[in-house]
């Protein structure tokens, strides 16, 4: 047994253990007060003489990948969202070593989904010991009900990339799965039946990990251009038949959502960007691709036309709506981190001005700056925002893990963040005392706005005065919170166990909380 | 005990679909203290107080043996209350105790005979989901509809939901109204909701002046039953053709009657033609409608428009209705009211007329007189007023010139 875990308080005031998996960890110290030394990871030294002289690296199947890769028990498989709730391939992977009677693999992708509950039995079975990754719906609930064996580790897109460059997660084998890629390597997610337009998350794991396989629906003959993923990192290709379900890859189109409420705060989101002058000329903003970020979006369209304004960039996931305002020329550039529906994978084909990104322009910590700062908005979504602006994006207030954290944290850096919430959802308040799991600091919070009122960062004087005189309903975030007490009562902490199921990691690697077991009910 | 009388009940909602609700067995028993079983996903923050508000209730009730079954997808406490309450009293028709949740303090405010009444929202009353927001979307009036929205079996059950969000949902300002189901349902309606601070009654397919007089009388009855002063308004909703042609008799019943609106998907049945977007068919009848209205000196109020997402439509709809007369509009979803009350707002004129208005009055009570003039013309106190909620309108709607 090894020495025994202590615990201390992280300088966000949360207790963190010594060692999560038997590895030791670093509590979180605050923002930008951590200072990694030394040198970062390296793979081993591949040499040309080593692979096919012609440049062809196909193999028969997926298993012959795996076992050629030297797939065996503890080691660490990598795999990555583009194919998001339709991603065949990481099940896939799961099938074969489970076939193998391979035992405790970390899985390490860059994000799961709903689809991947069928990797449950394996989790139970031992054939994957923990994943490191965002834990979505099914297999979030199973973390938290103490099932899986290790302890799940939740990092941010930047926070991931970090991982993989410092050595932190050591990636035995990447698994890369491209909408289009050549016998040698070279891969793209813009064409064939399974384009998701980029393939940025897996940028980080084709340079650093030990073996790199590149599995394709989609083989064409070299060159495959533009090489999104470079064939040079790469050790094998393989064909297979379908990566994906394409319906639930990516949504043939977007919509914003129908809901009034949404909308409304929406649109009070917009109108506050607008009094505050934050929508000038030659700004930049990044909006997510959820119902209402989409909706702010559009109404930011609105000022932008009736301003005569142009935003320099946008930064983020594309969709239809970013692409028409791209086209129109109210966006000179968009920054796209994923794409959403078909009109982003359509224009990130033909158009010099929507360009692809990674994690590591991003938001990688381990880089020499990034463009997180520099975006003027950005506009996020919480589970849970508290009365120090700290916020929850994993958890949900009855305590069970249901989300990843995404690029959100490394978002957190733009010049203003705006996280429009209701102020509850089905009686759960959404403004609470103290969020159930910290993800991301209030000092990095600037503004949340709810259909109840808007509240704004006491650390934020420039905007306290800009909306003095305005007629936005300003009030104070303690204001808020006791107004959704006033409506759904006063909530009743969720009960834990003592056992930690999950760590949620800062960007710079350190531990910024975990997440514990749901205590049952028991009456 | 009782035993012909039948000892279980089913009430509430339940349903992938359903929020902000619950459904409620009760089955009422001779032994065995309360059993409560509660299914929630809220029910690590809220359980012990729901659990606790189910005994209140039941207790309160008198009811000291019962099994409760509860799915709940997050109902408030005024939500689970009413659902208990209809439960308990579906299966003891007899009972006529009420259990009141608190009443707010924000909601007790009063309503005017020519308030403006452009966009009235549409709830249907056994849905609180979506009653908790209706107000921030800032309608001139929400509607807690106990007549077409609620199905024949939910009558019961919605009356005492609309009772208890009458208490306990902020409606933020909007005119508090409840439209009532056709006489005689209607005055059981209205023996529920009356008490609880309602501005105003919709009053359906009204045809008969009688109809009206006997509503009135029995809002006088049960404000003073209960002690309370205050004026409760009535808007009878012309739906038939007969209705048409009784419009000016209507519009005079009685005082109360400050507003008159047409409902267009019941007449066109009545008329036995197709409702087409142009209302062509209808043309007689609304402006008969108007012009009794104008007549009696009450607003006249138009039918909704049912293509919720048509904004196009909507608004070329709403225009064609101001021009004929109309003075407001019924909503069914929360993003028509925006549509309405551009196309009903002030215009320009209106506003420079206000704006004088209001500056005449400032003057005058700045010399201290007490009478208001307008070059040669006496300014009458509710001329004031109207002007001020003209100029605070054009404010929020962004009439006012300078703006963009």
């Amino acid at each position: 047994m090894a020495k025994e875990i202590t615990w201390t308080r992280n300088a966000a005031g949360r207790m963190v253990p010594s060692e999560i998996n038997g590895e030791p960890v670093i509590p979180y110290q605050g923002v930008g007060k951590y200072a990694p030394t030394g040198h970062k990871h390296g793979p081993p030294i591949p040499s040309c003489r080593d692979y096919p002289p012609d440049g062809n690296k196909r193999v028969a199947s997926l298993k012959e990948a795996l076992v050629k890769a030297g797939l065996r028990d503890g080691m660490t498989i990598s795999t990555h969202h583009h194919f998001r709730n339709g991603d065949y391939l990481a099940n896939m992977i799961f099938d074969i070593a489970h076939e193998l009677g391979v035992k405790d693999l970390r899985w390490f992708p860059s994000a799961s989904f709903p689809c991947h509950e069928h990797l449950i039995p394996y989790l139970e079975d031992g054939t994957i010991h923990h994943i490191e990754g965002s834990m979505n719906g099914p297999l979030g609930r199973f973390a938290s009900e103490g099932k899986m064996k290790g302890t799940g580790v939740l990092r941010s897109h930047g926070g991931r990339y970090q991982a993989v460059q410092d050595g932190e997660v050591h990636i035995d084998i990447a698994v890369i799965g491209a909408a289009c890629a050549d016998p040698f390597g070279n891969a793209n997610g813009l064409y064939g039946p399974s384009a998701t337009g980029l393939l940025g998350f897996a940028l980080a794991d084709s340079q650093y990990a030990d073996r790199v396989i590149v599995v394709t629906d989609n083989m064409v003959p070299f060159p495959c251009v533009p090489w999104q993923i470079q064939g040079n990192y790469v050790d094998y290709t393989v064909e297979v038949d379908k990566l994906g379900d394409p319906e639930k890859i990516i949504s043939g189109t977007t919509r914003i959502t129908r809901s009034p409420d949404r909308l409304y705060l929406a649109e009070l989101t917009a109108r506050f960007c607008e009094v505050t002058g934050i929508i000038r000329e030659g700004f930049s903003f990044q909006t997510g691709a959820g119902g209402t970020s989409l909706a702010v979006g559009e109404y930011f369209r609105e000022i932008m036309k009736k301003k005569g304004i142009k935003a320099r960039f946008a930064r983020g996931g594309s969709n239809k709506y970013l692409v028409s305002m791209l086209e129109e020329g109210l966006v000179e550039y968009i920054l796209d981190g994923q794409t959403f529906d078909l009109e982003g994978v359509r224009s990130m084909a033909e158009n010099p001005n929507h360009v692809w990104t990674s994690p590591f322009t991003s938001y990688n910590y381990h880089g020499k700056g990034n463009f997180a700062g520099m975006v003027d908005v950005v506009i996020l979504g919480a589970t849970e925002v508290d009365v120090q602006f700290n916020a929850n994006v994993v958890t949900h207030s009855d305590g069970y893990l249901l989300h990843g954290i995404g690029g959100w944290q490394n978002c957190l850096f733009s010049k203003t963040v705006i996280l429009p919430i209701p102020l509850f959802r089905d009686r759960i308040p959404v403004v609470v005392d103290e969020v159930t799991t910290l993800c991301g600091p209030g000092e990095l919070i600037d503004v949340i706005v709810t259909e109840r009122g808007i509240a704004i960062n006491p650390r934020r004087k420039d905007l306290i005065e800009k909306v003095k005189g305005s007629d936005l309903p300003v009030k104070s975030i303690e204001q808020l919170k006791e107004e959704a007490e006033k409506i759904c009562g006063k909530p009743r902490k969720a009960a834990f166990t003592d056992k930690v199921i999950a760590a949620i990691k800062w960007v710079d690697g350190t531990v910024i909380d975990v997440v514990r077991q749901v205590k049952k009910d028991e009456r | 005990m009782k035993d012909t009388v039948k000892l279980i009940s089913s009430v509430g909602n339940d349903g992938s679909k359903v929020r902000s609700d619950c459904q409620i067995t009760l089955q009422i028993k001779d032994s065995g203290g309360l059993v409560v079983d509660l299914t929630s996903k809220v029910k690590s923050m809220y359980g012990d107080r729901m659990e606790a508000l189910t005994r209140e209730v039941l207790t309160f009730f008198g009811i000291p043996h019962a099994e409760v079954r509860i799915i709940d997808s997050g109902s408030l406490d005024f939500v689970l209350a009413a659902r208990l309450e209809a439960a308990v009293k579906k299966i003891h028709p007899g009972e006529k105790r009420e259990y009141l949740p608190e009443m707010l303090p924000d909601n007790e405010y009063s309503s005017q005979r020519d308030a403006f009444r452009f966009s009235r929202l549409y709830l249907p009353g056994n849905t609180p989901a979506l009653m908790l927001n209706a107000g921030i979307h800032k309608p001139d009036g929400i509607i807690l509809d106990l007549e077409d929205s609620v199905a024949p079996d939910k009558k019961e059950e919605a009356r005492y939901l609309v009772r208890n969000a009458l208490r306990q949902v902020n409606f933020y300002g909007a005119e508090r109204m409840v439209r009532i189901n056709p006489l005689p349902t209607g005055l059981d309606d209205l023996a529920a909701v009356i008490p609880h601070n309602v501005h105003m009654i919709l009053v359906p397919k009204a045809e008969d002046p009688a109809d009206l007089r006997l509503i009135d009388e029995t809002i006088r009855k049960t404000l003073k039953e209960h002690d309370l002063e205050q004026e409760v308004f009535l808007m009878p909703i012309i739906e038939t053709a007969l209705g048409v042609e009784r419009a000016y008799d209507l519009a005079t019943a009685v005082p109360s009657v400050v507003a008159m609106a047409i409902g267009l998907e019941d007449l066109t049945a009545d008329l036995g033609v197709a409702r087409t977007a142009e209302g062509t068919e209808t043309f007689y009848a609304r402006t008969r409608l108007v012009n009794a209205c104008k007549a009696a000196g009450i607003q006249p109020i138009d039918s909704v428009f049912s293509d919720v997402s048509d904004m196009e439509g909507l608004e070329a709809n709403a225009l064609r209705s101001r021009a004929l007369g109309f003075e407001g509009m019924g909503c069914i979803h929360p993003r028509q009211i925006r549509v309405i009350r551009k196309a009903f707002s002030p215009t320009p004129e209106e506003i420079e007329k206000a704006a004088r208005i209001m500056e005449a009055f400032r003057e005058a009570r700045e010399k201290g007189l007490g009478v208001v003039a307008l070059g040669s013309k006496m300014i009458d106190p509710p001329v004031v007023k109207r002007a001020e909620r003209i100029m605070r309108l054009a404010e929020e709607t962004g009439s006012l010139p300078g703006k963009d």
